[in-house]
């Protein structure tokens, strides 16, 4: 049994018997570990918010047979409380906590999922742009990560260079007019741009984009993930898009 | 495995929470060995408990009638609201004396990642609570953890539209405590609510 160190995302804190938590954390280096907090539900807790949700911390954690100990936590970055402030930016930030935790596995390295859920959970935090936007971003760069890189413009099958205008979420993307299949969505040519322009963080062109073609790439990317998962993101249902 | 009852009844106590199938043996094994008047008053006590209490119609706490004690009571002010996840904080904001008012127990807090949006709380019937205008403050006293300032900011930003003040219970360092252990957050906390000494 080894003691480590590593930096890490409180992606869930549930609830162990008395005064003690189950807390879910997505490391840097270590991938997904779960770990017990033991007595952080009291006022006394040394621990005291740095393993709320949203929180990034310095780690030191003792190895178990299932399950770690938390031994010391030190804040890397508060997030937590100005994320829980705004109730729109705390909605879009569970949303991405649940996704980083379906799509990342057990003690395997996920750096650039930690990396991707960092810089998505500052973006919320520091107001940059609007939250339902750094969500969808977060969503469609993690697919991505994980191997499931959606297609705006050439054809997502035959490789057709684009624009393409038909959207179909089991080829994975958009699809020229002879890979085209019943059931593809047509949205608008605008509404592609914003989604290919969220995939590489385009933020100049992100942040122009109109109400009605935010809500149509939303709806867009909520399929393509749920298409994706065996099971639907339970917090994408209570998502507040302003 | 044991036979017949003696496993129905580990069984039984393993599913309460907390109880492991170790402990389960161990309480069901202090059962068989304690005195038979003692198993009835427990038993006696787990058949009243689910036939006299219920949930007081007008705050959601738990009580013996159709109105909890503190609702029923004509001594309690009628213009403060305090507004909590659980009966037992109830019991712990009770505990201290401070507060006169009346209260109104929502079932829990959004947790988005458990499945629990607004609409699985008792939200709307604090809303009716305030239709009549006879309330001039809610005080928002839910867990000081993130699903309860979430929920706290989801009442501020639904109660903003109706004329009364919308409070939030005070955080910061606990008595006792030392300065250098304290998080960053409830320091931060700390320095927001600090308050000028009366001397």
């Amino acid at each position: 049994m080894a003691l480590y160190r590593d930096a890490a995302i409180v992606l869930r804190a549930q609830k162990l018997g008395e005064a003690d938590r189950i807390v879910t954390l997505l490391t840097r280096q270590h991938g997904k570990v779960r770990a017990v907090a033991k007595g952080v539900r009291r006022t006394r807790s040394r621990f005291g918010a740095r393993l709320e949700p949203f929180m990034i911390v310095d780690v030191m954690l003792y190895e178990g047979r299932s399950l770690d100990t938390v031994t010391q936590a030190e804040t890397l970055a508060p997030y937590g409380d100005p994320i829980a402030r705004d109730y729109v930016s705390y909605t879009a930030a569970t949303a991405m906590l649940e996704t980083a935790e379906r799509l990342t596995e057990e003690r395997e390295p996920a750096m650039q999922q930690f990396l991707l859920l960092a810089g998505g959970l500052s973006a919320l935090a520091g107001g940059d742009h609007e939250a339902g936007l750094v969500l969808d971003s977060f969503l469609l760069r993690s697919l991505a990560v994980a191997g499931w890189a959606p297609s705006f413009h050439d054809c997502a099958r035959c490789g057709a260079p684009g624009p393409q205008r038909a959207f179909n979420l089991a080829s994975g993307g958009t699809v020229c007019p002879s890979c085209r299949t019943p059931g593809s969505a047509l949205p608008a040519l605008a509404t592609l741009e914003l989604l290919a322009a969220l995939l590489v963080g385009d933020w100049d062109v992100a942040d122009q984009s109109l109400p009605q073609h935010r809500r149509e790439g939303s709806g867009l990317v909520t399929a393509f993930l749920q298409w994706h998962l065996e099971r639907g993101v339970r917090s994408l249902r209570l998502v507040e898009r302003v | 495995m044991y036979e017949g009852v003696v496993q129905d009844l580990i069984d039984e106590l393993g599913r309460l929470p907390g109880v492991g199938p170790k402990s389960a043996q161990r309480i069901a094994f202090h059962l068989l060995q304690a005195d038979s008047l003692d198993v009835t008053r427990l038993v006696s006590a787990l058949v009243e408990v689910k036939e006299k209490v219920r949930f007081c119609i007008v705050c959601g706490n738990v009580a013996e009638a159709e109105q909890c004690r503190i609702c029923s009571d004509p001594r309690r002010d009628l213009t403060y609201i305090c507004v909590v996840e659980e009966p037992k904080d109830v019991v712990a904001v009770e505990r201290t004396r401070e507060f006169r008012g009346r209260y109104h127990v929502l079932g829990g807090a959004i947790s988005p990642i458990e499945g629990v949006g607004p609409d699985d709380l008792r939200i709307k019937e604090l809303l009716t609570r305030l239709a009549d205008g006879a309330v001039t403050e809610v005080i928002v006293a839910t867990d000081p953890n993130l699903e309860g300032e979430a929920t706290a900011t989801y009442l501020a930003r639904l109660l903003r539209p109706l004329d009364l003040k919308v409070t939030r219970l005070a955080s910061g360092l606990p008595v006792g405590g030392d300065l250098e252990y304290a998080d960053e957050v409830t320091l931060g906390r700390a320095f927001e609510g600090r308050r000028v000494l009366d001397v």
